[in-house]
Order: C-alpha cells, then structure tokens, then sequence
C-alpha cells in the first residue's frame, strides 16, 4: 500500500503520522489519512479542496501536477511526501 | 482592575502582566507562529486565538486557563463553491475572490453564550453558537451583490475588519469592510445594508467619491454608554456620526494628523476617542519622527497631541488598526506598533511607558 510521510514542521504542528493506507490517486490516499485523522486536512488542503498555496506533495519524487483535484495516480508501492512549499518562505 | 494584556504578533501571541512592580511580558504562546486576531471573552474566561501558519492555513485555538493550554476548535472555513456560483471579481484586480479562508481580521463575542463573530479576508463574515465549536458562513452578506464592488485596501483580498454588536440590542451589528464601507443588520445577520451617507473616499474617481459600498474604513468604534456615536479612521481621514452610522460628518481639524488605522472611544464616556496619527496613507509614518497618541474630549470639537513617554526623534512607529485597546474604565489603554514597541498609560493617555521595544511585529492588542 502506499505510504504518506508529512514535513515534521507539519508534524510539530498537529498529529501527522507516517501512514499506510489504500488508494489509486494522490486525493484518496489523502481522503484515507484524514478519515483517521480529521484535524490534519485544513492544514494541507484549503477549503475548496485544493493543496495549500504553500504545501507541495510529492509521488515517488515528483511534484503532482493536479493540485486542485489531486487525481495523479500512485501505485501500490508509492511514498508521497507532502512538504513545505519554499514558496511560503 | 485589568491586569492582563495580550498581543497578537507576527512571532506568537505575548502576554504581559501588571504587578506592584508594573507591567512586564510574562509568556509567548505560538511561538514562531503569525497570531493576526484574538478575543479575550470576559462572559467565561476563555481566550481565542486565530494562528495562521505560513504553509499551513490559519487555525483557531481557545484556551480556558488564560494562555496556559490549548485546545484546537474548528476555524471558519468557506463551504464548497457551487458549480453554478457567479464568480465574485473583484473591482481593482478583476480576479475571482476566493471562497478560501486568508486571514481572520475580526473576532467578537456576540449577545447569547457562546455566540461569536468572525470577520475574514477575503470579506466573510462567520457566526459561531457554540463558542467556536462550528461555524457558520453568513450568506446574506457573502451573496449580496453589493460585495461586487468591494476592493482589498492593503490586502488583495476585501476584508471584514470590525463588528460591533450593539448593547442595547443583540440582533443589531455594525462592521466594517476595507473597502466596503459599513453594513448594518438589525435582524442577526439575516439581512444587510450599506450605510454611510457623508463619507468620503479621496482614492475614487470623483462621482463615486461618496458611494458608501467602496469606502475603506480602516477601523470604526463606539462607546458602549451610547452606541449612536460613532468614531471612524478611515483611509483619508476621520468621520464622526451620532446617529448610529446613517450620516458621518468628516473631521478636518485632528492634530497632528488625519491618518492612521486605529480609534477605540471611551466606554462610559462618548465625548472621548483616542487615536494614533500617521503622517498620510503613501507615508506612514509618526509625524516629524515623533510618536504620539491623539485624544479628543469633546466629541471632537478639539483634538490633543499626547506625547508624554512617547519617543519624539526618530520613531518611525506604525500602529495598525487592532492595536490599541482601551478598559472598560477609560483609564488604561495600550498600543503597539509594527516595529514591536508596546506602550501602557495608566492615566487616559496623559503618559506612557513602554513595555518592550523587542517584540516582533504587533497586529492585535487587547486588554483580559
């Protein structure tokens, strides 16, 4: 199954665990970590959704490219990292 | 006698005390962390704090041991945006305004337990019934067409800066939007107009020179001994009603300058207001170099310098629009500035003295 690991800026910030959990895009894994842990969502999407202006994720070392709906594909074997965009300073 | 202050900085929020020995800073919470607004809530102790995170968003803290701990409680958040919602443009950008949470810009208790008000950049107003447990988006206002022609001042977004809940009747609000003038509800919020008949908006072309729905107000206040009289900073100048915000009359005689952001009134006392004068909005800045708070005491037919404590060479000090507070006896206020100075006066402003010079940048100063 895939695996999410949040900047430990994030993890100092709220409870963001590593996690391993199912899904075939970037917005279902994403959708399973919240379902565990609901706090963690506004601080990576805003509220229609979309990735934070200054939150980048990464699959398997690259930027995803769909940053509104968050449809890029992952595999079973994925790490995603979501990390603090320099964009935001 | 109040013997907390709290300050929302750019680096956390800062709480100082008074003992025999004065004031001093006793505490940092979120530290590293922008803390834009907050509400020490006298009807049960409670301390709200909004935090906004550089990569992260902003969140909402509340804290019941006065800053000891905190909790995290729900953050106004903007609902979906329906597919078949018109775009909102706005006027000086012509971009979309976003159904996105940017800044929490005001924060006030309303009339029942537990009952709170949030203002928002980019222009929500939020209501809370259960001390910030959920929210609320208020539509009437968010769908009125008259937000068509609010403007960002100093923000690319419009916001709501100011609420005012009158004490004599909980379902009337005043609040403040830059740059949308002033809107009043006299039924909770369900339903909104725009007043402001006299204001006067010198950025606008001159026919919508005086067009309420795109006046910058950067702050309004009134005194809770009689809310019809009303103390507004506004971008290029001051305004005074008397009758509850329908008309303004723009003053022209204040001294040593008609700039700035802040105003707060005397609670008991609607004859006085209390301001902290920049030079003008392309220079803001003290006047001269010389910092001081600007005092009227009789409804503004005179304004005074008050100087005493202040630094009169070289202070280069801006204070913006949540950052200076006064108590409910009129005697003790405090301001802070954009270059981290903080000033306490135990005597209506007749002296100060300063608290730190080396605190991060202020955004929000309130008495608990």
């Amino acid at each position: 199954m895939p695996t999410i690991h949040f900047t430990a800026n994030l993890a100092s910030q709220t409870t963001a665990p590593v996690c391993t959990v199912d899904g075939t895009t970037v917005r279902e894994a994403l959708d399973a970590v919240f379902a565990q842990h609901p706090t963690l969502r506004s601080y990576v999407l805003d509220d229609q959704g979309a990735t934070r202006q200054h939150v980048i994720v990464f699959v398997d070392g690259t930027a995803i490219s769909d940053r509104r709906r968050l449809t890029d594909v992952i595999q079973p074997t994925s790490e995603i990292f979501v990390m603090q965009a320099l964009s935001g300073g | 006698m109040i013997t907390k202050l709290y300050l929302g900085t750019r680096k956390g929020l800062i709480e100082a005390e008074r003992s025999a020995a004065g004031w001093h800073v006793t505490r940092i919470s979120f530290l590293g962390v922008q803390v834009p607004m907050l509400l020490p809530d006298a009807r049960d102790g409670t301390l709200y704090a909004a935090v906004e995170h550089g990569h992260f968003g902003t969140k909402f803290h509340a804290s019941r041991d006065a800053g000891a701990s905190w909790e995290e409680r729900a953050c106004p958040t903007f609902p979906p945006k329906p597919d078949d919602a018109p775009e909102v443009i706005g006027m000086a950008t012509q971009q979309p305004i976003p159904w996105d949470l940017k800044k929490v810009w005001a924060l006030e208790a309303g009339a029942a337990a537990g009952e709170l008000w949030c203002g928002t950049l980019p222009g929500g107003l939020f209501h809370s019934l259960d001390s910030g447990a959920s929210w609320r988006l208020v539509e009437s206002l968010w769908n009125d067409p008259g937000r068509a022609k609010w403007m960002g001042g100093g923000a690319e977004w419009p916001g709501i800066h100011t609420i005012l809940v009158d004490p004599r009747n909980r379902h009337r609000l005043l609040i403040g939007v830059s740059c949308g003038g002033v809107w009043e509800s006299t039924d909770n919020g369900a339903s909104w107009r725009n007043i402001g008949e006299g204001i006067r908006a010198e950025f606008m072309p001159p026919e919508q020179a005086y067009d309420p729905g795109i006046q910058d107000p950067h702050r309004i206040a009134w005194s809770a001994a009689d809310p019809d009289t009303i103390w507004m900073q506004h971008h290029n100048g001051i305004f005074h009603s008397t009758d509850g915000g329908q008309k303004w009359r723009e003053i022209t005689n204040a001294n040593p300058s008609n700039f700035g952001f802040a105003v707060v009134m005397h609670p008991q006392d609607p004859q006085t207001a209390w301001f902290v004068p920049g030079i003008k909005d392309e220079l803001r800045v003290a006047c001269d170099g010389a910092l001081c708070v600007m005092r009227t005491s009789n409804g503004g037919q005179t304004f005074e310098p008050l100087r005493q404590g202040l630094p009169q060479e070289h202070a280069y000090h801006l204070v913006y629009r949540h950052c200076l507070d006064v108590t409910g006896d009129g005697r003790t206020l405090a301001f802070g500035s954009t270059t981290g100075s903080v000033w306490i006066s135990e005597n209506g402003g007749d002296s100060w003295e300063r608290l730190s010079a080396d605190l991060p940048p202020v955004y929000c100063v309130r008495f608990g």
